[in-house]
């Protein structure tokens, strides 16, 4: 079972987790991503995050079959935030729960590494003296 | 015919526009749509990566597009 959202207002952590309990799960692994306050040593004042929302939901959602299927986990929550974030605060939360442990761990880690690769949301870094998107030029 | 074409992100600073209505013939491939979005943007060429999504799918340059298709620019990606 998944549960996918994007939202513009603060992730509740607890949420997600509550959503990936299961009775047949033994281990509940949670990621968070949170804004940093620093890129290769330049100070960040904020992020602003902008998502093609049908098309992310849809490729976090597959995303999220394959650690299913791959890992065999039993519920997964995957909420990511949209908008201007300060520093600190959660851009993306996942919980995954598994039968054991080790899968659970496996299982978040394929999805955060794959989320960042696949899934059409960009951030801005908002500097002092101006922004830059993330990644977008070599 | 006109498909729509969505930017995000950088590619939204580059044509300015979140969405543009684009007038193509028939069977127009995407990969010509691309060569066509790269000679009127030309800073789109200088990005990391580049992809394009049709109808919310990330789709290769033999498809053919067809009337009406959402297409959006897809720079490189950086959620999470």
């Amino acid at each position: 079972m998944l549960e996918i959202k994007l939202l513009d207002s603060p992730l509740s952590v607890q949420h997600c987790i509550d959503y990936a309990q299961s009775g047949a799960a033994g281990a509940i692994n949670v990621f968070i991503g949170t804004v940093r306050d620093n890129t290769q040593g330049k100070q960040v004042l904020r992020l602003e995050y902008e998502a093609y929302e049908p098309m992310a939901i849809s490729e976090i959602e597959k995303i999220a079959r394959q650690a299913m299927e791959q890992f065999g986990a039993k519920k997964i929550a995957i909420y990511h935030r949209v908008g201007t974030l300060e520093i600190g605060d959660a851009a993306v939360v996942i919980a995954v729960s598994t039968p054991h442990r080790k899968a659970s761990f496996e299982a978040c880690q394929f999805i955060i590494d794959t989320l960042k690769e696949t899934v059409p949301i960009w951030k801005k870094e908002i500097f002092e003296d101006g922004e830059v998107w993330v990644a977008a030029h070599p | 015919m006109k498909i729509s074409i969505l930017s995000f992100g950088i590619a939204k600073d580059i044509t300015g526009h979140r969405f543009m209505d684009w007038s193509l013939g028939e069977n127009t491939r995407l990969a010509e749509l691309r060569t066509a979005l790269e000679a009127q943007f030309p800073a789109l060429i200088d990005l990391a990566s580049l992809r394009l999504a049709v109808n919310s799918e990330y789709a290769d340059g033999d498809v053919i597009l067809r009337e009406n298709d959402e297409v959006a620019i897809i720079p490189p990606v950086a959620g999470g």
